[in-house]
């Protein structure tokens, strides 16, 4: 059976992990390949690196920590932020990404989606979408990191998203971004049900039971998390523990952290 | 030493740093003299059947394949181990190099969702396969595909599937060099690198 997947996320500035809420006090906190490190032993099914960086310098930075990455941690590896064109797709995966993850760019220029399905394949494409509710039912997708509404229809928007090529959708709730009071589960239902590529569950998690509820209420395939485990209130591994109790299935990786292996 | 074949395809650098991470010596080539004195080749892959197909014809890289699998160990990776197949039908029929008997079709049942990606178990069907040597059990490994292998004769080949709106063919083998993973070893955690090194130690 397949499992859900529990997804850490790391905002890199510069080639630095940095924590902070809304860019205030943003405070340089380490070095990416050491946290996707320590996230792979806890068993994180994936990681992302969301690069938060403006300068064409950080993006080298960030090509760096991908690259020193993929020699150290043998899971799928994501790379965002700042994706514009098909030759930053090529770079990202060149240096070892194994998904490129694009957002304000795809919904200006919808095209970038269906190129990178044709050069790379649908498999790496992923495409972010941070979006908030109008009315009942209905929610307008939002651009520049959440700040301008596109007015665009959200499920018209994802059933674009899936004709044109694109392998996974990571759904992000500004209402419940921050929050933590619980993943968008009406926003997340209404996706699920238009599309058939797997969603991914982004923004609100607060708790471990946010994580079951995620799983039990939709039909989403993975959901992230970031200042959870950012600030270790939660490790990967509590987070599976208490998912296999409640009957989900996750990949447990307890049996086999055994140094037997090799 | 092992020959990744580099056709032009996906991330092949991934299954270069799982091997070097392994210490185990290989090379990124499509040059069929290098193929040929290597001592074990992979062959990985992402993308669509008849482009790759195409790309492998090139230059005769196909017949290198086909005859290199008949004596040394031979592991297809994902839409390598598609491409094993005798026939595949992503967008139109297309002969594979025939190496394991069967076809390759779209994954298709109502309500699920597609591309099958992410984490599934291991389910055996053959004991014996040498790949799986020392897996702890529960093994889980890495998926990411729209198409699955439809083996002739499951009993013959089909080492290990997974359940995902039915079996999906996870690792088959023709009993001598031949082996296909569809999931990826490269990216599957510790269960993966176990893989990999259980097939650089085929190498004789």
């Amino acid at each position: 059976m397949l499992a859900k997947r529990i997804i850490p996320c790391l905002d890199v500035r510069d080639g630095h992990v940095v924590k902070g809420v809304n860019f205030e006090g943003v405070k340089d906190v380490g070095d990416p390949v050491d946290f996707a490190y320590e996230y792979n032993i806890q068993g994180a099914d994936e990681l992302v690196f969301y690069d938060i960086t403006a300068s064409h310098e950080g993006r080298g930075a960030m090509l760096d920590v991908v690259r020193n990455t993929a020699k150290k941690v043998f899971i799928p590896l994501t790379v965002g932020g700042g994706i514009k064109t098909i030759d930053d797709f090529r770079d990202t995966l060149r240096a070892g990404a194994d998904k490129v993850s694009v957002n304000s760019q795809a919904v200006q220029n919808p095209e970038l989606i269906s190129k990178a399905a044709d050069i790379f394949g649908s498999q790496c494409v992923v495409v972010g979408i941070d979006a908030k509710k109008v009315s009942d039912g209905k929610w307008t997708v939002y651009i520049n990191g959440g700040r301008i509404d596109y007015k665009l229809d959200l499920i018209e928007w994802v059933k674009q998203i899936e004709k044109l090529g694109a392998g996974e959708i990571c759904l992000n709730s500004i209402d419940t971004d921050g929050v933590r009071g619980g993943y968008d589960i009406e926003m997340l239902n209404a996706v699920c049900d238009a599309v058939k590529i797997p969603v991914i569950a982004s923004g609100g998690c607060g708790k471990l039971e946010d994580f079951a509820e995620a799983f039990k209420k939709t039909n989403c395939s993975a959901a992230l998390a970031a200042s959870l485990f950012h600030f270790k209130e939660l490790t990967v591994n509590e987070v599976k523990s208490y998912l296999i109790k409640q009957g989900i299935p996750v990949r447990d990786v307890t049996n086999n952290l055994s140094p037997r292996l090799f | 030493m092992i020959a990744i074949i580099d056709y032009g395809a996906g991330n092949i650098f991934s299954v270069k740093n799982a091997l070097d991470m392994l210490g185990i010596e290989s090379v990124l080539t499509k040059d069929r003299k290098l193929i040929e004195s290597s001592d074990a080749i992979i062959l990985p892959g992402v993308g669509a059947f008849p482009w790759a197909m195409n790309q492998l014809k090139k230059g005769g890289l196909a017949d290198t394949l086909k005859h290199e699998a008949t004596k040394k160990p031979f592991l297809g990776i994902c839409l390598g181990m598609q491409l094993l197949f005798d026939k595949g039908y992503e967008f139109e029929e297309c002969g594979g190099l025939g190496l394991i008997p069967g076809k390759v079709d779209r994954i298709d049942e109502p309500g699920l969702t597609i591309p099958h990606m992410g984490w599934n178990k291991l389910e055996y069907n053959i004991k014996n396969c040498p790949l799986f040597d020392g897996l702890p059990g529960n093994d889980y490994v890495y998926f990411v595909h729209s198409f699955k292998a439809y083996c002739d004769n499951d009993d013959r080949n089909l080492v290990a599937y997974c359940e995902y709106g039915g079996k999906v063919p996870a690792m088959v083998w023709d009993g001598k060099f031949v082996y296909g993973a569809q999931f990826h070893p490269e990216k599957s955690g510790k269960i993966g690198l176990k893989i990999l090194q259980n097939f650089s130690k085929l190498i004789m």
